[in-house]
This record gives C-alpha cells, structure tokens and sequence, in this order.
C-alpha cells in the first residue's frame, strides 16, 4: 500500500513533485560544482606547491629576517670589491669579472643544528635541510681612465674612449637561484617534486663534489646540458643531470641544485642553513609538530601547507577565493532555499489533503503510518532532485573540464621562505632581480569528481527530503482525525 | 451495543464555550438501524464522532461493547476505527490519486492483511456495491453514486460490526439516494450491521427502525 500510494501521489502530483525536485536538483548541482571546482583549484594549488616544496612536504621552518646592523651585509644587495690590480689589462681598458653566491635576499640562514632539534620532534617522520642562495656573476670593463685628464673633456668630433665606444663603461649582471641540499636526503624536499629528463640525481655520494642538478627549463635558457659545466662563484660544477617540475605546468624550486656542504663553503656560510623541510607522521599530528617546532626554535618561522597555500597569488588564488567565498555561500543559500521550498511544499500539500489525512485516520490509520507516508514522498522527491542533481553536476564538471580555463598562479610573497622566492627565478635578470621576482605558472584547472562529492550530494537529497517529511509528516499527524473532517463538513 | 451515560460535548471558541453535546444519554442495540436527524448546528456530526471514537466526550462515557471510548488513549482509539467501525461521508472523501480498488484497499492497511488477500477482499467489496468492473478508475472519472459506492465498499470491506454515514445521500439526486440507501439497506440486514444514518432527508430517515431528533445537544426519541 505504501508504494501504491507514494507513486499514485507523485505521479499524480507532478506538478509539486516537479518544483520539489528542481529546486533540489539545482541546489545539489550547485553543491556538487562548487565541491569539485574547490578540490580542483586545491590541486592546482598543491601541484604549484608541490613543485617547490616537494612531495610530503607538511611544515617548512625557515628563520625570520631581521633587519642587518650597521656593516652587516645581511641579506642585502651583494658587494663586488676589487682592488686597484684587480682585472685583465687590454688596450687601455680593464676587464673585470666576479662572481658571489650568497644568501638570497629576505633570507636568513640559521645554524643546522636546528634540524637536529626538528627532527627529534614527536612524531616527526622526515626533515631536510636546504641551502638557498643566489648565484650573482658581475661582469665589466672599464674605460682607460689614465688617457683621460682631469676635467677635460672630448672636443667635438672626437671619438670618445672605452669599452662601450662612448666613453663609459658596460657591466652586466647574471643572477640565478641556487639550492644546496643534503643528496643522501630525497625523501622530502624540493627534489624529491621533480622529475627527472636527463642524467641522474644528486646522490650521497655526491656529498663534497662540485656537481650539479639544473632545471631543465634554465638548462635550455642558459644552453646547458649534462656534461656542461657550469660556474657557481668562480668554481666549475659538472652538470650531471637536469629535472622539471612533476607537473607540466609548475616550475622548480631553484635554477641549480648542488651539495648542501659544497654550498655551504663556497657562501662562506659553513653549518648554516635557510630552510628546514618537514613531514608529519601524519596530517592529524602538523599541529602538534607545528605547535613544538615553534617552541623549541622561537626565532624561527615555521608555516603548515595552509600557510603556504595563501602565498599562491593570480588567477589561481582568485579563483580559490571565488570558490571559498562566493561559491560556498552561493551554494549554501541556494541549499537553503532549495530545503526551504520542499519543507513549504510539503506543509502545504499536508493543509490541502487535511480530508485525505482525516478520512486516512478515521478508517484507523495511525499517525506513523500517515508519517511515513509523507515522509516517503518528501524523500522520494528529494531523491529525485538528487539524481536529476548529480547528472546536472556532473554535466557543468564536463563542460568545466571541456573549457579547461587556464589559471596564472605565483608563488611569491615576503610572507614565503626563501625556496619559495627563487622558484623559477629568471636567469639573466637584473641585479637581485631574480630573488625578487615572482614564479608564475599556467595551471590548467582540471576539475576532479570524487565519490565523496556524489556522496555528499546524496546525503543532502536525503537530508532535504527527510527535513521536508518530518516537518509534513508532524504537521499531519497533528491533525485530529474530527477536526480535520469538520473543517471539510 | 453503544451505551451513552451523560455525554456532554462543549468546544472553546475563543472566550465563548459552545455545548455541542448536552448530558445525552443512549443506547443503541447490536444490529439496529437508527437514524439522526436535527438542524445544522444542533449537534449531529458531534454525536457522530463520540460514536465513531473520533473524538472524546468532555464529560460521561460512550461505551461500544466492551470498550469505554472515553478513556482510551488515540491509539487504541484508532485501532477500534480500523477494525470495528466503518465510515461513509457526504463528500466520499475518496483519495483522488488512488483508484477504486486501491481506495477500497486503505482500509485494509491498518490490519496487516496480506497484499494478495487485500486486492482480493477489494474486490469483492467492490463487487458487493455493483462496481466490480470499476476497480481500476480513478474517483474523478465516477458518478457521484458510483463514489458512494465506492466509499461504501471501502467502509464494509474489513467487516465492521458498526456503519456510520454522515449524509450519505446528501450530494446525490433522488435516484441515486434511493439507490445508495436500497444498498445500504441490503448490506444492514445481510451482514447484521448496526447502521446508523446522520440525515436531513426525511425520505431516508424513515427508512429507519429507530429515529433520533437532536437539537442544541439534546436528543429525542422521534415516534
């Protein structure tokens, strides 16, 4: 009898069955489009990161810049000094060549026994520590200045002399990233993101040579490849292999990746590090490592994926917002309103059949029968709009990923430890201009269907439906049986 | 057998009391026909639900065999409606979506009777009434007599021991009334029904073994 009169009502009642079901349906896909577009922009997000932090990566601990005292260099601008013999003599003019690598601007190293400290953590799985520094080669000739006197100047229709032709001199700047890292340590860190295009990985045995890892895409830029070498402060690294981001869209953290003490004694900057890589036990535990990492090194700056996930600016970030933001509470009202029409729906249905549920109970229906009633019905329109829901969701997913809108996202902030910075720096820019400058990425948004999203679709027909029928179903067997009949006499 | 002991009715409307039922006192023997008549507002559909255990009095008591409706709570009260006591409406009150022989069938719910031998039991009664061809059409597409016969079926179909029809005949013509009341008659005296008749209809009422007169909740006897 119930399944008689459930579909007997529906079918008879399309019309309300039909509203019921849309407003569902339209709320369900909204939920469902909102829940996927979230996750696809939190992959993106996790793939730009990923291709800097490295795969795992939980926390990075890094040390919060403090501004240099007077005659500290700090992380400032680099000093190229040279002394008057400095430089090859040619015609008159000196040719002057010299490079550094240094710390990276905004960057603070710290002793690496922090890592010691770190790891020893509870529930601390892995940690890595890294090295980055900016590689700044200075590159000039300067005008025969003795041919010159004092004061005087070129008469007209001479020539002026130096390198340039103009009577000046030319300097050029070469900056690009360069990440020391322990080769014995892949587990979690920047490379172990990337994957590899040629050659081979740093590997422990590596520790104390004068090799290196290169992006491949700086390799390209720069023309190098395996067997190259390639000079980092005046010292030849052999090119040993050359890696990319695992995803296609996403750049590395660094230009080159050499050996973290051969880094750390071409800077000057022996048992020093700029960042230490961590991974929890588990996601449960990131508070708690984080919670003690904090503790044990209060100067430091220690940042959870959370953390890293707001430096990822662009499209992509807005994107993210959009999500978060409008999205959310887009879906939330139209839930809201969808739930709201079926519980109206089915009060009203409940007043206009006050004869059908008088006369039910006068030939001996029981109130929870007459429940169960109206709440199989408001169920089975919540199902309804659910599936119809789910086929609209997962028809705006297709058309989503069909677009395949590409979003711009950079991986830059003052907020970002230094690995951050250098990723992808430009080969080539501008004196310190490199540590400065944002990566940015294409990232084509591709956006995934889970079964927790149908799940979760699912559960909110059924919730929907079953709010609308306990609402109908209490309203109707509030009725008494002589006054429903009485109100129709 | 119904036995009233000083049933009194009073409804609250707003700060006025209204006494539907006054201090009546009846007794109404297994198998007899009787027939209530009065003018609208004089208490006949109030004594109507005490007799059907729809409602309870304010005060006394309505005794229908060995059960004192006036005590017990709406679940037992219920149970008496499914198994003992039939309805017929003026308005039908036929559900619209269901067809005759699944209107039929709502009675049998309550009683966990079995799905084969509810479609059965159905449609016999359906027969019973003249509409064993009819089981199958929607209330909309029946006469106004063919409803009543409808309801009447679904009234009797759990075999009451008591049928309660409230203006049975009152939206039907002249033909069909006599027609619904000839039926009605006949299933009175074939299955020994306490029948009892809430009418304006004179020509009906005297159709009755016994008649009732209500008026401002008092009820006479009529000779």
């Amino acid at each position: 009898m119930f399944v008689t009169y459930l579909r007997r009502e529906l079918a008879g009642r399309r019309k309300q069955t039909a509203i019921v079901a849309i407003g569902m349906a339209l709320a369900i896909a909204l939920v469902i489009i909102v829940n996927a577009v979230s996750s696809g922009v939190q992959l993106a997000q996790s793939t730009v990161l990923a291709s800097v932090y490295g795969v795992g990566t939980d926390i990075t601990v890094s040390q919060t810049p403090v501004a240099p005292t007077e005659g500290e260099g700090g992380g400032g601008p680099q000093n190229f000094d040279f002394g008057a013999e400095d430089g090859a003599t040619a015609d008159g003019s000196t040719t002057v060549n010299q490079a550094t690598l240094s710390v990276e601007r905004g960057t603070t190293a710290f002793d690496s026994t922090a890592l010691d400290t770190v790891g020893g953590i509870d529930n601390v799985s892995a940690a890595a520590a890294t090295l980055s520094l900016s590689n700044t080669t200075f590159n000039g000739t300067l005008p025969d200045r003795s041919a010159m006197t004092q004061g005087e100047a070129p008469t007209a229709g001479e020539a002026p002399t130096g390198a340039d032709g103009a009577g000046g001199s030319s300097f050029s700047v070469d900056s690009f990233t360069v990440l020391g890292l322990d080769p014995a340590d892949d587990a979690v860190g920047p490379l172990s993101a990337v994957s590899l295009t040629d050659g081979r990985s740093l590997e422990s045995t590596d520790a104390g040579a004068n090799v290196a890892v290169l992006d491949a895409s700086y390799a390209t830029t720069a023309e190098l490849i395996v067997g190259d070498t390639i000079s980092l402060a005046g010292t030849d690294f052999t090119i040993v292999g050359l890696v990319t981001a695992s995803s296609a869209d996403a750049a590395t953290a660094s230009n080159v990746y050499i050996p973290l003490d051969v880094a750390q004694t071409l800077s000057g900057l022996e048992g020093q590090v700029t960042d230490i890589y961590v991974q929890a036990a588990s996601s449960t535990d990131i508070e708690q490592v984080q919670a003690d990492v904090e503790t044990a090194l209060p100067d430091s700056t220690v940042k959870t994926q959370a953390d890293l996930a707001s430096s990822v600016s662009g499209s992509l970030s807005s994107a993210s917002d959009l999500v978060k933001n409008l999205g959310l509470w887009l879906s939330l009202i139209v839930l809201a309103a969808a739930f709201l029409i079926a519980i109206l729906f089915t009060i009203s249905g409940v007043t206009r059949r006050t004869r059908e549920f008088g006369t039910l109970k006068a030939i001996g229906w029981s109130n929870g029968r007459i429940v169960r009633q109206v709440a199989g019905e408001s169920l089975v329109q919540g199902l309804i709009g659910g599936v119809v829901g789910i086929a609209v969701g997962l028809f705006g997913i297709l058309a989503i990923n069909l677009v395949a809108p590409t979003l711009t996202a950079g991986a830059a902030s003052a907020d970002v430890p230094a690995g951050m910075n250098g990723a992808g720096g430009r080969p080539g820019g501008g004196f310190g201009q490199a540590v400065v400058e944002a990566a940015t990425s294409d990232i084509v948004l591709q956006v995934p269907v889970t079964l927790s999203v149908i799940l979760i679709a699912v559960g909110l027909a059924v919730l929907g439906g079953l709010l609308a029928g306990a609402i109908g179903g209490w309203r109707a067997s509030r009725l008494s049986p002589s006054e429903a009949l009485r109100s129709i006499a | 057998m119904y036995e009233l002991t000083n049933v009194t009715k009073k409804y609250d409307q707003g700060k006025r009391s209204v006494t539907a039922l006054n201090k009546v006192t009846l007794s109404i023997p297994d198998g007899q026909m009787v027939a209530i008549q009065g003018p609208t507002g004089g208490g006949k559909s109030t004594l109507l639900q005490m007799l059907g255990a729809l409602d309870r009095p304010s005060t006394g008591t309505v005794q229908l065999g060995a059960s004192d409706l006036s005590k017990l709570g709406q679940g037992p009260l219920g149970e008496i409606r499914a198994r003992q006591i039939g309805f017929v409406f003026q308005g039908f009150n036929l559900i619209p979506t269901l067809t005759a022989q699944e209107n039929v069938e709502t009675a049998l719910a309550p009683l966990g009777v079995s799905a084969a031998d509810r479609t059965a039991r159905a449609a016999a009664a359906l027969a019973s009434v003249g509409l064993g061809e009819r089981g199958s059409h929607l209330p909309a597409e029946l006469s106004g007599g063919q409803q009543q016969r409808v309801a009447i079926a679904r009234a009797l179909v759990k075999e009451p021991a008591v049928l309660l029809a409230d203006e049975p005949t009152g939206n039907l013509d002249e033909q069909t009334r006599d027609e619904i009341m000839e039926l009605l008659e006949g299933l009175w005296r074939d299955r020994g029904l306490t029948l009892i008749v809430v009418t304006h209809d004179s020509a009906v009422a005297k159709r009755a073994q016994r008649r009732l007169l209500i008026k401002q909740g008092v009820v006479k006897e009529v000779a």
